[in-house]
């Protein structure tokens, strides 16, 4: 048995040292040792490298080396052992760290974890007191960690509390932050840290108010915060009684009589309640109120997953009506219509044909987005012809408080909504149809123009568009 | 601070504030204090400080800065009709209580919600008027998560964006007809609203790759909502088709559900009944598989009977019992994707299986030691050493893989 001697419990440039040594020297796993203090060295320094000391440079893989320098942290006496073991597989199986289903490797990520654990630990129950020293404030903590990751997790601290003077007592040692420098000390003793800290009180009440005792679950608690840290945290006193009082609190909710409402209240809210709906029969007088009325609307299901209803923008009364499908993604959230990426495409074209939007009414056949959700996206989906038949009531409304001369439709949908029926687009596009009130002209919709893949085609498609927009413009 | 008053006022207030389900601290920008200025920093990870005994985590100091409430929605204890004690902060006492308990390493930060008075403008004021005392007064770079009072004008919650970490408002039901039922002057159509804003906030905030000069940050840990359980009669198909509605319209971060749990001086309109604890828990198991293995809503209710999630089982299990023509998977050549199909593995997991396959054949004991127990795995899969056979298929593998034959589904402890 070959023995080193390492200068502390966490040296890990003293482990690496002599585990270099150790494999050049060609000693085995099993025939290795390492012990920490100084009264048993000696031994290393008479092995003599097999090799000529050219295996003392032989390469780790740098994940070899992090996981080593956490597993070094861990409390259990064989982690040297296992590391080294883990070293001289590497030499034959250079990807070994990563087969992390292998039993060696497994068990060293597994100590990893638990070393990863106790700094998370205490990063979260670390608990600070407040001692004044010479008019000084000095925050110092008692802790009591899992495994040795006080000078790990000590720059954390040191982040988060540069301004403050603080230091963290443990049985392993001592670290003090002076908000420039960070130094550590010997192991440390409870008697050192302060007893008390009049915020703790503050604490303690926080902590058993927002306990809500018809939700016990003692188990996932004791997970999450194991025992072993319950001494240092002084909330921790007060679970037994929260506990033991939660099923005679919770009964007592659950038969509590309700309390008699409030009949002036009750009042207000049926009134409240009243004015808000959106009734049939209504006729809204202006622009306003139907903009209003319209995020009532139940006439069709879209309103459910839909923000807000979007109704039409622009000059009033106007000349010209533009209808597009429905709102899409940025109209839904905007709550305006024709804001999005084909809203840019139709104001480039009206530009071109000599239209100015400002002159216009812009709107949509349906007044809610229809979607599907997929994972944070939504996918736009045509509407119904029963949706658009149930929307067309607000698009009616909107057509006779504007009054336009000249309608156009962009695409099937917002024919349907104006005219009540679908011509087929490419057919009827681009000629005057004559209606009632107003004189329409269909052309396709500015989205169906961002969808083209093909270049030309798209430059060929816009041509015509403009073309329409323009005989628009004759006829206004 | 000594006065017993004020400790009086923040068990009230902390009372009145435990229903609301989320307290995560996660997500944020990372920033510290290193550049001696302020105090505080956040990592990208948030940190539970605590545990309570019902097993949530303790990591803000959450707390309403009012209980009184104009408002009379059935299902908050808060609501003008209820006969709570009630208390009010003033600004500054909530200021020093975030940083007092932060300096001693509590707490993670504040998340700061309120009972409206006066006006959603006048109370939606006071809170951003605590996040930038916070910010700019005392360079705090802890979490600030803040409620949005919806109705409140836009301006303010675009100030309330450029202080906090994370805005939410809560949907609260998931019927929109118990809404108007049960929180008669809530409009679904203003809280959408508010959430649609802050989407827009994000999505301005996050600087396009030319942008020389980057925009101010918005809300970095983004924004999240609450339903409650068992308040009104959703099946559970439709509260998950309504949470992918609110990732999909609104990118939120996470929606949390929070069964329904009796609370003092309660409304004779509600359930009078234990918290669906279970229930809840099948909900987050199954938001889960929608946000992170690529489960659409429809193979969601494909795991439920009559619209609900099993009690007894996982919803991920239940889905494969139900659909076991997709398996057994190959663990050597299968995707991604249907490895995350298979009940017991979990994403680190299939992660893992992927890496080691490229360097060894992977055999049944490999798998063992990559998840957390085989017994739930072994029949889903195929491996080097190892095929199911007729395990797949059996009639009551169900019972052989959970074999707590009655499910139950109060208690939990
Ligand atoms: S789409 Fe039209 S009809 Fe349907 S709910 Fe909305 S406004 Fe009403």
């Amino acid at each position: 048995m070959r023995v080193a001697t390492l200068d502390s419990e966490t040296d890990f440039d003293g482990w690496r040292k002599a585990a270099r040594a150790f494999r050049s020297a060609g000693v085995r796993p099993g025939e290795a040792a390492f012990r920490v203090g100084r009264d048993d060295g000696g031994l290393f320094d008479e092995l003599e490298p097999q090799d000529g000391g050219q295996g003392a440079q032989f390469p780790v893989p740098r994940a070899f080396v992090e996981l080593a320098q956490a597993v070094i942290l861990h409390r259990s006496e064989d982690r040297f052992d296992l590391l080294y073991r883990l070293l001289w597989r590497l030499e034959r199986e250079p990807d070994l760290i990563r087969v992390v289903s292998d039993r060696d490797v497994a068990d060293a990520f597994e100590r990893a974890k638990n070393v990863s654990r106790a700094s998370h630990k205490m990063k979260a129950f670390v608990r600070f007191r407040l001692a004044e020293e010479e008019g000084d404030e000095h925050w110092i903590s008692w802790f009591e960690p899992a495994h040795r990751v006080l000078e790990r997790t000590a720059p954390f601290f040191a982040r988060r509390f540069t301004t403050m003077r603080w230091s963290i007592l443990t049985p392993d040692g001592q670290a003090h932050w002076d908000t420039r420098h960070m130094t550590f000390g010997p192991p440390a003793t409870r008697d050192m840290a302060p007893a008390e800290d009049e915020i703790e009180d503050f604490w303690k009440t926080y902590y058993a108010s927002t306990f809500n005792p018809a939700r016990l679950k003692t188990k996932t608690m004791q997970g999450e915060m194991p025992k072993r840290y319950w001494a240092n945290l002084p909330e921790a006193a007060l679970i037994p009684d929260l506990i033991a009082s939660a099923a005679a609190r919770e009964a007592a909710m659950v038969a509590a009589p309700a309390p008699e409402p409030n009949p002036r209240l009750a009042k207000t809210l049926s009134r409240l309640n009243r004015d808000r709906a959106f009734e049939e029969g209504f006729t809204p007088s202006s622009l306003e109120e139907l903009g209003q009325a319209v995020q009532a609307c139940r006439r069709c299901p879209l309103w459910r997953d839909a923000t807000q209803g979007v109704c039409g923008q622009g000059a009033r009364p106007a000349r010209l009506m533009i209808v597009g499908e429905q709102p899409g993604d940025q109209e839904d959230l905007a709550g305006k219509p024709f804001v999005g990426p084909a809203g840019q495409v139709l104001d480039a074209a009206l530009a071109e044909a000599g239209i100015d939007r400002d002159d216009a009414f812009v709107t949509n056949a349906v007044r809610h987005f229809k979607h599907t959700p997929r994972g944070k996206r939504r996918i736009h989906q045509t509407p119904t012809t029963s949706e658009i038949t149930a929307c067309r009531w607000w698009l009616d409304a909107e057509r006779s408080l504007v009054k336009p001369k000249v309608i156009l439709m962009l695409g099937g949908t917002a024919a349907q909504g104006v005219m009540g029926r679908k011509p087929e687009v490419m057919k009827a596009r681009g000629r005057a149809i004559p209606l009632p009130d107003a004189t329409a002209l269909l052309t396709v919709h500015p989205s169906y123009l961002l969808r083209l893949p093909d270049r030309e085609a798209a430059a060929v498609a816009r041509e015509r568009f403009v073309a329409d927009l323009k005989m628009v413009q004759r006829l206004l | 601070m000594a006065q017993l008053d004020l400790r009086q006022k923040l068990s009230v207030l902390a009372d009145a504030a435990k229903y609301d389900a989320s307290c995560a601290s996660s997500g944020t920008s990372k920033r510290d204090s290193s550049d001696s200025k302020g105090l505080g920093s956040t990592e990208g990870m948030g940190i539970c400080h605590a545990y309570t005994p019902d097993g949530r985590c303790v990591s803000l100091l959450k707390i309403l800065l009012t209980n009184f409430c104009i408002y009379d929605c059935a299902y908050c204890i808060n609501r003008a009709s209820s006969n709570v004690p009630r208390a009010r902060f003033n600004v500054q006492e909530v200021v020093d209580l975030t940083l007092n308990f932060y300096r001693r390493n509590y707490i993670e930060g504040l998340f700061l919600s309120s009972g409206i008075i006066r006006s959603g403008d006048y109370t939606m004021e006071q809170l951003v008027l605590v996040a930038k005392t916070l910010r700019e007064v005392h360079g705090f770079r802890g979490y600030i998560h803040l409620k949005l009072i919806p109705e409140a004008d836009p301006k303010l919650v675009e100030m309330a964006g450029l202080y906090a970490d994370r805005l939410s408002a809560n949907i609260e039901l998931p019927r929109d007809e118990a809404l108007q039922r049960l929180a008669p002057q809530k409009d679904v159509g203003v809280i959408k609203k508010a959430m649609g804003q802050v989407r827009l906030g994000v999505e301005a905030a996050k600087p396009e790759k030319r942008d020389r000069i980057k925009p101010p940050k918005f809300a970095p840990a983004g924004q999240s909502t609450q339903l409650i359980v068992g308040a009104d009669g959703a099946p559970d198909t439709e509260i998950i088709d309504r949470s992918a509605s609110l990732y999909g319209g609104y990118g939120l971060r996470r929606v949390y559900y929070s069964a329904f749990s009796p609370i003092p001086d309660a409304s004779s309109s509600l359930p009078l009944q234990k918290p669906p604890l279970m229930r809840e828990h099948r909900l987050y198991q199954a938001d889960w598989l929608m946000r992170f293995y690529g489960f659409s809503p429809p193979e969601i209710g494909e795991a439920t009977v009559g619209g609900m999630l099993d009690l007894a089982i996982d919803p991920k299990l239940a889905w494969a019992l139900n659909r076991r023509e997709h398996f057994p998977v190959d663990v050597n050549t299968a995707s991604r994707e249907m490895l995350l199909r298979v009940p017991g593995l979990g994403v680190k997991s299939v992660d893992r299986m992927i890496s080691v396959r490229r360097y060894r054949t992977l055999r049944l004991e490999d798998i063992a030691r990559l998840c957390r127990g085989i017994d739930k795995v072994r029949p889903f899969i195929s491996a080097l050493d190892w095929t199911p056979g007729g395990l797949t298929d059996a009639a009551d593998l169900r019972a052989r893989i959970s074999p707590d034959p009655a499910p139950k589904q109060l208690s939990l402890f």
